[in-house]
């Protein structure tokens, strides 16, 4: 899956993100606000997508299973 | 029209500052005497008697800090360039930093220099950045010098510091300073540590500005990050309430000066500079900043511009 991959080689997170729960929280995992960012630019980026303001927050990025929920409805409304 | 500006009218404790002035505040200073212009947005002299209210304020701070066994330490406005690269301040401030360059050419460039001033062509290419940025708060100067010590004792480290800081956003707001002085007190140490000074602070702090009769409200804030980025890194730091500002009416009671901040920084410069504790796990670090030009400004807008005419029971606690 195309998000596990961008928090793997952006080294979003100190930890393997493969043995990450979809529903893990990142940020325990030590997430840095910072590299909250560099996610952010990365999957708008790789998805062809801009986060609204109403999504730049902490919940949007806080696992894979949010980021994913928040990815597939920003992808679908574009479509 | 010809009402007395509102700036001076004499306040009872409880009063706030009328909110339009009759002329705007900067223009006030200028003609008082208490700022002096330079040309320059935000780049501004300061009267005998606003540095004395700054000297006398800092003497107040100074009696808690003492109290608390900080030490004290007072840091140029300058820092090593590759202290900012690596603070990760340009991630998150590109837009306030600045930085030192200087001329390293020889007789033909020095030529070639004064010619584009005296065309009024752009000089700065012949000046190359220096070793030293502009400080842009006054603890960051602090963390490497921490971490070159060694570990943090177990009762963690508590700071006093002051400096002269720079961040490139000129404006008309005398609160926005371009170059203006920040003194802070910096707590090194476990989580605990560092949020029980946090809340000390929470506490003393708005304590101190009302014994000035200033009226004053605590908020929750966030720091100017940069971009789309910078409004998901502001967020993130609201839900978190790592940043908590004093605000105090200066230019207007509408939008309140923050003049006092109070910021848990969690291990974020613990992690960034290896400041460890002894048992191996990453300080955590916290601090107080004051900004001693607008915690002065607000005194002079609450109370007038001259300083002898300010209620006895200010001057009381100001001057003793």
């Amino acid at each position: 899956m195309q998000i596990r991959e961008l928090i793997g080689s952006h080294k979003i997170i100190p930890v393997p993100v493969d043995r990450v729960g979809d529903e893990e929280d990142l940020y325990d995992l030590g997430m840095t606000s910072f590299a909250s960012v560099q996610l952010m630019l990365a999957l708008e980026e790789a998805f062809d997508i801009e986060f609204p303001e109403s999504m730049l927050n902490r919940k949007t990025f806080q696992s894979i299973a949010s980021i994913d929920r928040s990815v597939s409805e920003l992808v679908s409304g574009r479509a | 029209m010809n009402a007395v500006p509102p700036a001076f009218t004499p306040a009872e404790p409880t009063v706030e500052p009328v909110a339009s002035a009759a002329k705007p505040f900067l223009d006030e200073l200028f003609e008082t005497g208490v700022l002096i212009p330079s040309g320059v947005d935000g780049l501004y002299g300061r009267s005998g008697a606003f540095e004395e209210v700054i000297d006398r304020f800092e003497t107040l701070v100074e009696r808690h800090a003492r109290e608390d066994g900080a030490v004290k330490i007072h840091f140029p406005p300058a820092m090593p360039r590759v202290n900012m690269e690596k603070s990760g301040y340009l991630k998150s401030f590109p837009q306030l930093a600045g930085s030192v360059h200087s001329f390293m050419g020889n007789d033909m460039d020095h030529c070639r220099l004064l010619s584009a001033i005296a065309e009024g062509t752009d000089w700065s290419q012949f000046q190359q950045p220096t070793d030293l940025v502009l400080t842009p708060a006054a603890c960051y100067p602090l963390y490497p010098t921490v971490a070159a010590k060694g570990p943090v004792p177990a009762d963690g480290l508590l700071f006093d510091l002051k400096s002269y800081c720079f961040r490139h956003e000129p404006s008309k707001e005398p609160t926005r300073m371009q170059f203006f002085r920040m003194r802070e007190n910096v707590r090194i140490g476990t989580a605990e540590q560092v949020s029980d000074f946090r809340e000390r602070w929470l506490e003393r702090g708005p304590k101190l500005i009302r014994s000035l009769e200033l009226p004053c409200a605590l908020d929750v804030a966030n720091d100017p990050f940069f971009g789309r980025g910078g409004k998901l890194m502001a967020r993130n730091q609201r839900d978190q309430q790592l940043k908590f500002e004093l605000l105090i009416p200066v230019n207007s009671v509408e939008n309140p000066t923050a003049c006092l901040s109070f910021n848990y920084h969690q291990d974020h410069f613990g992690t960034l500079w290896g400041m460890e504790r002894e048992d191996g796990e990453k300080a955590h670090s916290a601090c107080v900043g004051f900004g001693l030009e607008r915690i002065a400004l607000a005194l002079f807008r609450q109370h007038g511009s001259d300083v002898e005419a300010w209620p006895k029971s200010v001057r009381k606690v100001l001057w003793g």
